[in-house]
């Protein structure tokens, strides 16, 4: 039962970070109905800045702060200067996204250039070692410390959509586009910004991987695609499923690769995908989704 | 863009003489390639043989029957791992290639399934779970992957007296001739006009009489035939596998050459597959640049000219049979 507990919190860890990825998918996905192929690479991009901010000794707040304007920028320079003019050719929804596909592998091939193929450590404030232990469950500073930011990340945007003007225009935004231009609400911008805020969110997902993980051009391959498979288990167009989704997939990951077979663990979320989109492809909270002529 | 009037006209391959020239000096100056192109070329030309059939395969997905698929690379490896383990047994390699593309081609069908009650973006992701998982499965057991050491394949000797990248390419290139002569019968066909109907309104064309699933999975089974030859060919090609030579990226490659070829173009696959089997020659010294270049052709080409190279070449087509007026 220990190793259970023990288990679990790993995974809820990791599904924290899932989650945030998730988020940013989900986001975008259902305002704009676009999967964001760049999703990951814009991440890696913005933990690429926060790398080499930190190696000219800015502090790490500053950095992160920094890396994560840098994302927000990038994914809203992205949405005006070629997702915009595609829209005016008629581009189909396909289209938009082979075009994310494109800044993908853009950006992977520069961050590669630049930043070296070689793994580098990442420089953190939290560190893996130092370890608490709770009635016989260990648990990292830095576990813990993505755990609670990615719970609060989550809280802040629940707020941020749900409390607040500018989520209820995002809200009517990805509800009914043209009933929210009719009543004045300017969804371009309101676009743009969801583009920079799933970019944000990304980005922190990054911050807090890069540590556990080794900083290379490919780092975030493998948690974009789980999160991919997190927004799938949640639901595609469902905020609370991308949370709920990135947090289950995390512990069933941790508790397969701990029960099962350690082999069979990164194989889990693409079963996942499988699996879902067969049996229920609306995902766990998402809404049915229904096809008319 | 031309004006057919009798169903025999539109079942014919060439139309027009002059195109039956231009075709046929083609054909002739690829067979004379190795005669006066140096070997490294004339390797070069072979991988494009055997990448043509596989994007060929995958256009007709894509672009003919409008089903997405970011998964090729897990066919291209069961094509592949198919092909290396019964050749290894020492079957035949007529056998083995057709096992390759018969295995793949079943997998096709399974993969299929989801594209029933699936479409676009969702389709994407089933797709590319499933090229994500053969790999992984391929990594994580050393009996299909051949462990640590890779797979290696045994090659055919050459025929004829032929060098053996000589005979190499003049293999892959009939092979590769014989896939396109059977995509143009396959989309002048009932069936590729179904698999267009099927793209155009799936609704309508089951209204017309288009069995839906039937045609939807027929279209994933021939495609992932054509990977499948793809990579029985490729293996037999490199003598040599391993699971890494079949990663997400190398699904993104195929599917980069079917939108910068054309979508729906035969020809354009064709194109397609040159370009990205040349850019990573041209930029070997600057390797990391080549996704640059993969991703900026696809950027602009969708912007600008959705029909890729195909459409370029129309256009130019079009411009020169009716020069000088436009």
């Amino acid at each position: 039962m220990e190793r259970f507990f023990q288990y679990a919190i790993s995974g809820l860890s990791t599904g924290a970070v899932y989650a945030l990825v998730a988020l940013g998918l989900v986001l975008i996905y259902r305002s704009t109905r676009i999967l964001n192929f760049a999703h990951g690479d814009v991440t890696t991009a913005g933990t690429f800045v926060a790398f080499t901010l930190l190696a000219f000794n800015v502090p790490f707040v500053v950095a992160a702060v920094l890396a994560l304007l840098f994302g927000a920028v990038l994914a809203m320079a992205f949405y005006f200067s070629i997702l915009v003019p595609a829209q005016r050719r008629d581009a189909t929804q396909l289209g938009q996204i082979i075009l994310t596909l494109g800044l993908g592998l853009i950006l992977q091939g520069l961050i590669a250039y630049f930043g070296g193929t070689e793994p580098q450590s990442f420089p953190f404030p939290l560190s893996e070692y130092t370890i608490y232990k709770v009635g016989g469950i260990i648990v990292s500073q830095l576990s813990l410390g993505t755990l609670a930011a990615g719970l609060i990340a989550a809280f802040l945007f629940y707020l941020l959509v749900q409390r607040t003007r500018l989520g209820l225009a995002m809200r009517a935004t990805s509800e009914n586009l043209p009933a929210a231009q009719t009543l004045g609400i300017p969804t371009r911008r309101i676009l743009a910004l969801s583009w920079g805020l799933a970019a944000v969110l990304g980005i922190l997902a990054g911050l807090f991987l890069a540590p556990a993980l080794l900083l290379d051009p490919f780092f975030m391959l493998e948690p974009f695609l789980k999160g991919f498979a997190a927004a799938i288990l949640g639901g595609l167009n469902s905020l609370p499923g991308a949370i709920v989704g990135g947090l289950i997939l995390g512990v069933a990951e941790a508790l397969t690769g701990g029960f099962v077979s350690i082999a069979f663990k990164n194989t889990l979320a693409f079963v996942v995908i499988i699996v879902v989109l067969l049996l229920r492809p609306e995902g766990l909270l998402g809404e049915e989704f229904k096809e008319r002529v | 863009m031309d004006l057919i009037e009798s169903y025999r006209e539109e079942l014919q391959l060439i139309r027009k003489p002059w195109t039956r020239v231009w075709v046929g000096g083609l054909v002739l100056a690829l067979i004379l390639l190795p005669l006066y192109c140096p070997e490294a070329t004339v390797y070069v030309a072979t991988i494009i043989c055997i990448y043509a059939i596989g994007v060929q395969g995958q256009n007709l997905l894509i672009g003919y029957t409008g089903q997405i698929s970011f998964g090729q690379a897990g066919f291209l490896a069961i094509g592949a791992f198919t092909f290396g383990h019964l050749a290894r047994l020492g079957l035949p390699w007529p056998a083995c290639l057709l096992a390759a593309g018969v295995a793949a081609g079943l997998f096709g069908i399974i993969v299929g399934f989801p594209s029933l009650r699936l479409k676009g973006p969702y389709l994407a992701i089933a797709t590319m779970g499933f090229g994500i998982a053969v790999y992984q499965v391929l990594v994580n057991s050393e009996l299909l992957s051949g462990g640590r050491m890779g797979l290696s394949v045994p090659k055919i000797d050459p025929l004829f007296g032929l060098s053996r990248i000589t005979f190499n390419y003049y293999f892959n290139l009939a092979i590769a001739l014989l896939f396109t002569l059977v995509s143009y019968n396959i989309i002048s066909s009932y069936m590729g006009r179904a698999f267009i109907a099927v793209r155009d309104n799936d609704i309508a064309a089951e209204v017309i009489g288009v069995n839906l699933t039937h045609y939807k999975l027929l279209s994933f089974a021939i495609s992932s035939f054509y990977t499948g030859i793809q990579g029985g060919l490729y293996a037999l090609l490199i003598g040599y596998l391993e699971p890494n030579m079949f990663t997400f990226m190398e699904s993104i490659t195929l599917f980069v050459a079917v939108i910068v070829g054309g979508l729906a173009s035969i020809e354009g696959a064709i194109m397609g597959a040159a370009f990205v089997i040349l850019v990573p020659q041209f930029f070997s010294a600057y390797k990391e640049m080549v996704p640059v270049v993969y991703g900026t052709a696809i950027i602009v080409l969708l912007i600008f000219q959705p029909l890729g190279f195909a459409g370029i070449w129309m256009k130019t087509r079009l411009y020169l049979r009716n020069w000088p007026f436009r």
